[in-house]
């Protein structure tokens, strides 16, 4: 177990030094930066002048050694927009974007897991089939479409909710809902494929067969081993809810890191950019450690000592 | 490869459906017999599942749009009007036939729009997924079936570009590279990669360690022939019911881009420009924003309910149960 850890952990760090390359090239694509960073309107002057600025004009390595040891120490140098320190920034803005991701998971959990499991266990009823249709809306509509609908009909016509901003408790609903619908519909239906699959296995059968009840039944066997996959997909969820909140948090003005990149890439403010494609990735990196840890512990036939 | 495999199944003859009998001498490995058994067999497979046809028909009607969008839609997606600037659909008051569901701010007529934004859609999707598998298909291959220090490579390579969230790739490079369908087509073609390398390598590794690679290595067959016989024939079932699903969400993830201003130039009609400029009548003139969106979810529920029937299918443990 310790082990495993340990190459997990090592496997991690080499991860978040290849996202570090990544980021650094990403920007170098078109092989100018200094173009990439000017205004549309810049003379070649100009450009030159940011060129010089930034020290693009420096040999590869020394830029790559600099922007590397600032890197890991969490400094990206100054937004070109803010001119303030671009981690700094993604810190200030973080709060507002686990809030959203969280409480989408949360929404997400606590509406797919139930349905999932009814679903499951009654195949064919009424629960199985809204389930199903869950399962498939999540699929089918665009998170930044239904948001604008959810903003016409829960804002503009009805009222209800507020249709951008965070402040009042309740402005956190339309995004959040938004934002969830996705990881509901696949939480509903790897749910009710797992209770499905878990039904016809033969220790429920022998469970059955002993006489225990239903409710137990589903307490000890199949909530149980139903919960092993799902831990390992809300970790690949949480990257997904990063990624969203890009579209979610620009409609609805949430001021956190999604709405923060679609800003800072239409304003070419490139330090900004890669201070939070360089923090994100580390977040989903790390909560991806974190489930497998989770995931080994949880399951006890996953031992990965050799 | 995408376009090779679900050929067979429009096609559903009734009359070839029960000639699902094996061949007089089964010893006879008639290639021609076995793909012509196995379309009708599929075929009556489809016939029989609601939501595969349902699906199937979702797509081709969209593919039909795309190559036909010329005598579908009634004006040039492009064409201006100022004086009919966001008119509404033709069931409001106000509306007409003229412009079946409005037209939006320059007065072009979003249906038009919308029919030859299929042609963005399907491009960015086929080309995009047929991209990124052919990648994906090549260096999984060879990750799987090398082994070792390639293998750690590549999958280094590939578990990299899976941890960075893939639509803060995506919006990067596009901003990056700038606005041009080829660009489009290329980013989702190579990001998406990644996923098609990890799903070959699985598959390659499950295939060589099954009981019949093991029996073709015992009688002798040597490494060209367990590749060619045994494991792409097994991997072209979940490869493509993996493509079915991706291609969908590229769809998907293209509007997104249009969405937020960093897919194709805004002269092209596409769904995802359409919201994007939409945006911002959404309270007065709702239709500009909305209608788009619907067009994205036919799509996207077509290739869902596909993909759902076709994993199915394509796999024969899960048709066993029944699901």
């Amino acid at each position: 177990m310790q082990r495993y850890l340990l190459s997990r952990a090592v496997q991690s760090v080499l991860l978040l030094f290849g996202v570090i390359v990544l980021v650094f090239f990403l920007v170098r694509l078109t092989g100018d930066p200094a173009r990439l960073m000017a205004p549309r309107e810049a003379s070649a002057e100009d450009i030159a002048e940011i060129r010089a600025l930034m020290g693009f004009d420096r040999p590869l390595p020394v830029q790559f050694a600099e922007f590397f040891t600032g890197a890991i120490r969490g400094d990206f140098g100054n937004s070109v927009h803010y001119r303030a320190p671009a981690m700094g920034m993604v810190l200030d803005r973080l709060p507002a974007t686990v809030e959203l991701a969280l409480t989408a998971l949360l929404f997400a959990v606590v509406v797919g897991v139930p349905l999932g499991v009814v679903g499951g266990s009654n195949p064919g009823s009424i629960w199985d089939s809204i389930a199903r249709g869950l399962g498939l809306v999540g699929q089918t509509v665009p998170n930044f479409w239904i948001a604008m609908i959810f903003i016409l009909v829960f804002s503009v016509n009805l009222g209800w909710f507020p249709s951008f901003g965070r402040g009042h408790w309740n402005s956190i609903v339309l995004p959040a809902v938004s934002l969830g619908l996705f990881p509901l519909g696949q939480i509903v239906r790897l749910m009710r494929s797992a209770v499905l699959e878990i039904r016809g296995e033969d220790y429920i059968r022998t469970a059955y067969s002993k006489g225990i009840s239903d409710r137990r039944i589903y307490v000890a066997h199949v909530f149980r081993n139903a919960a092993i996959p799902l831990v390992s997909m809300l970790g690949v969820q949480f990257g997904y809810l990063l990624g969203g909140s890009i579209y979610i948090e620009t409609i609805f003005s949430w001021p956190g890191l999604g709405r923060m990149i679609a800003e800072s890439v239409a304003a070419r403010d490139f330090p900004l950019v890669q201070a939070v494609a360089v923090f994100t990735s580390l977040v989903v990196v790390a909560m991806n450690l974190l489930t497998d840890v989770a995931y080994a512990l949880i399951d006890p036939r996953i031992r990965y000592d050799k | 490869m995408t376009s090779k495999q679900p050929q067979p199944q429009p096609q559903p003859q009734p009359s070839s459906g029960p000639d699902l009998s094996p061949s007089a001498d089964p010893l006879l490995d008639d290639t021609r017999g076995r793909v012509a058994r196995a379309a009708a067999y599929t075929a009556k497979l489809l016939l029989r599942d609601k939501g595969g046809m349902i699906g199937l028909t979702l797509f081709l009607i969209v593919v039909f749009a795309a190559v036909f969008a010329p005598y579908i839609a009634p004006h040039h997606p492009l064409q201006q009007d100022l004086t009919r600037s966001r008119q509404p659909p033709a069931w409001h008051d106000a509306g007409s036939w003229e412009y079946p569901l409005g037209t939006d701010s320059l007065g072009r007529d979003m249906f038009s729009r919308i029919v030859y934004g299929t042609r963005v859609s399907l491009t960015v999707g086929f080309l995009g997924v047929t991209i990124a598998m052919s990648i994906g298909l090549v260096l999984g291959l060879v990750a799987g079936f090398f082994g070792g220090r390639v293998d750690n490579a590549i999958m280094g390579g590939a578990n990299l570009f899976l941890a960075v969230p893939y639509l803060l790739i995506v919006v990067v490079v596009a901003a990056v590279v700038g606005r041009s369908l080829i660009n489009v087509v290329l980013i989702f073609g190579i990001t998406d990669a990644p996923l098609f390398v990890r799903i070959t390598r699985g598959e390659v590794l499950r295939i060589r360690n099954s009981g019949y690679v093991e029996s073709a290595v015992s009688i002798g067959a040597g490494k060209g022939r367990i590749l060619f016989d045994h494991i792409l024939p097994n991997l072209v079932g979940p490869l493509i019911t993996v493509a079915t699903f991706e291609m969908s969400a590229m769809i998907f993830y293209e509007a997104g881009l249009g969405f937020l201003g960093l897919s194709v130039p805004p002269n092209i009609p596409s769904w995802g420009n359409m919201l994007s400029a939409g945006r911002q009548y959404l309270a007065t003139t709702p239709w500009v924003a909305t209608y788009p969106g619907f067009a994205i979810m036919f799509t996207a529920l077509g290739m869902n309910l596909f993909g759902d029937w076709l994993r199915d299918v394509l796999d024969p443990r899960l048709r066993r149960k029944g699901r």
